[in-house]
């Protein structure tokens, strides 16, 4: 019974926790007993069983007196580590927040909560989520439950590792991700999951740690695209606390689940076709193109000649926002203080010894670009060719409704690997960093399995505010790519 | 960039890099840059900076009071807090 409770889709525990067939008091602790099972994975920073059993206990007690109750009502959900969460530590897998407990809920995980969703747990991430491996953790690297591989562990991929390897690994039945430049998308692609960014301005960013503003947004991370539709709704919607969301009303999402995509106008980007990519990914797109088609779409080539350049822009744009956000850690208000003399010294020291290597380099890199004498022709630079980059999709989509594209340029990789240079480590996010320069939806959706027997995925973009066509476009591609495969060490076990 | 670049924007930062550690620092630092620096051949005259995604103007509320009087909730987490307030290394000589 517990290994099946574990096995559902957030639309499966909703139907049975409607007709009575089990409890969300049952339905969570059998996703505790496998957070118990499955330690070492490293998936969570902080398990919170007490909250947990408490809000599921919450949620049968609504049911039994016959409250209409939500579609996450009583689903035990695991939320990263950046976001905010009432009375429960919450880190940013940094040093710097040691000890940080906010005395209040970030919004969208408040949207969840009082949607009736279960927090079994904080998940592990990237440093600020800053990275692309989940290797930048203070708390130490999670291990992709479909690992190990010839002898080594596996990443997860990043930042939203612990959610992918959480969700992937059945310690829950969905988790929040955020994605700044792929942080959603590409650790689902490596994990075998659903991972949707919406737009920019669906999510409320209100306290969720930030990185960088104007690139930050919040999505679900599933197993099922109808489940991703389904935790979106709860988690949408406009918020006067944050000026950037947008006061737009939230659709049903689960609704633009039809099946029928004929006549929709896929667009295929040549320019996604690049150096070096393994030919199985390549071949993967072509599955997709062909599965979209047999479904009823017609395929167009569109191009989208400044992608080369989003990368490089996204690396200055990214530490630019990121080095004046992280300004904030100070040693004064929160967190870690390292004492000194006087009071440069300290922030000196306590930044010094709070961030780590990678954190340390974008901050600096974002001082560099915004500094006197190099701010017009690194930062404004940036911020021009972020608009080429953004119209250039704007033009496609005049002629298409959705963009198809691989996730991620590789499977997961083996824990220690791409870590010569920064650069490689960078380049992982080549497909990904375009959407959310653009401020555009995209979802991952796995599509197949490598040579290896790892998960691959294929990405679809669309206009901004049209998550409806993403997710009626992401069902087809689901319904036709038939991945049914899973992690062999099961729940995460290992 | 050189050592005393990298000196120079640490200082900025306000984040302590040990000495030994200024060499491979800008080693990384340099390659970075020196890898984002090929946006130079993009054309961009004549185009707007992006500074924004979201095609709506900044959203405008009545200059009211709605928040505030949690001075607990403020300090709760103040790593070297004393009474009321957060505290520092002496600033004033």
């Amino acid at each position: 019974m517990t290994s099946l409770l574990t096995n559902l889709s957030i639309a499966e525990a909703r139907d049975g926790l409607r007709t009575g067939d089990f409890s969300s008091v049952e339905l969570t602790r059998a996703h505790l007993d496998a957070i118990e099972g499955a330690a070492d994975a490293n998936a969570f920073i902080t398990v919170t069983p007490e909250i947990a059993l408490e809000r599921a206990a919450a949620s049968d007690e609504r049911r039994s007196e016959g409250g209409t109750a939500s579609s996450m009502d009583g689903i035990p959900i695991a939320v990263k580590d950046l976001f905010c969460t009432e009375g429960v530590l919450t880190t940013a897998a940094s040093h710097i927040l040691d000890g940080f407990v906010p005395t209040y809920e970030s919004i969208v995980s408040a949207k969840l909560r009082d949607a009736g969703a279960v927090m079994v747990g904080k998940t592990n991430l990237d440093e600020f989520a800053m990275g692309s491996s989940n290797i930048t953790s203070y708390y130490g690297p999670v291990r992709n439950p479909w690992g190990p591989k010839d002898g080594k562990d596996l990443v997860p991929g990043g930042s939203s590792g612990g959610s992918a390897a959480a969700v992937a690994g059945r310690l829950s039945l969905a988790a929040i991700g955020t994605d700044t430049g792929g942080s959603i998308r590409q650790p689902a692609s490596f994990c075998g999951i659903v991972g949707m960014k919406p737009t920019y301005g669906r999510c409320s960013r209100w306290g969720i740690v930030a990185f960088a503003s104007s690139l930050d947004q919040a999505g679900p991370m599933t197993r099922t695209v109808r489940d991703a539709a389904i935790m979106l709704g709860a988690m949408a919607g406009h918020d006067p606390k944050d000026s950037t969301s947008a006061p737009v009303e939230v659709p049903d999402f689960e609704a633009a689940l039809t099946g029928d995509i004929r006549g929709l106008r896929v667009g295929i980007p040549s320019e996604y076709r690049i150096d070096g990519m393994a030919g199985e990914i390549d071949t993967l797109w072509q599955k997709g193109i062909q599965w979209l088609e047999a479904a009823g779409a017609e395929t167009v080539e569109v191009s989208l000649p400044h992608t080369r350049y989003a990368l490089a822009t996204y690396y200055i744009v990214a530490p630019a926002e990121a080095s004046s956000n992280l300004a904030r850690y100070d040693g004064v208000r929160f967190g870690l203080r390292v004492a000194g003399e006087t009071l440069d010294e300290m922030y000196r020291n306590t930044r010094g010894e709070g961030f780590g290597a990678e954190v340390r380099r974008r901050v600096l890199i974002g001082t560099y670009v915004l500094s006197a004498g190099y701010y017009d022709a690194y930062y404004l630079k940036a911020q021009k060719v972020r608009a080429l980059i953004a119209r250039d999709f704007h033009r496609a989509f005049e002629t298409v409704d959705v963009i198809l594209t691989p996730t991620a340029p590789s499977d997961a990789f083996a824990i220690g690997e791409k870590m010569d240079d920064p650069i490689t480590m960078y380049l992982n996010d080549v497909f990904t960093v375009p959407t959310n320069l653009a401020g555009l939806p995209g979802i991952s959706v796995p599509a197949g399995l490598s040579a290896r027997g790892l998960p691959l995925g294929l990405q679809l973009i669309g206009r901004p505010f049209d998550e409806e066509t993403v997710f009626r476009a992401a069902g087809a591609l689901e319904e036709a790519a038939g991945f049914d495969a899973r992690p062999d060490s099961g729940a995460g076990g290992r | 960039m050189d050592t005393k670049t990298v000196k120079d924007i640490a200082f900025l930062a306000r984040i302590r890099v040990a000495d030994d550690q200024l060499d491979s620092l800008a080693g990384e630092l340099s390659a970075i840059i020196g890898w984002v620096e090929q946006l130079a051949e993009v054309y961009t005259e004549g185009v707007e900076p992006m500074t924004s995604v979201v095609e709506m103007a900044l959203p405008r509320r009545d200059d009211e009071v709605t928040d505030g009087r949690c001075r607990e909730d403020v300090l709760a987490n103040a790593p070297d807090g004393t009474d009321d307030f957060y505290t520092v290394p002496k600033v004033v000589e």
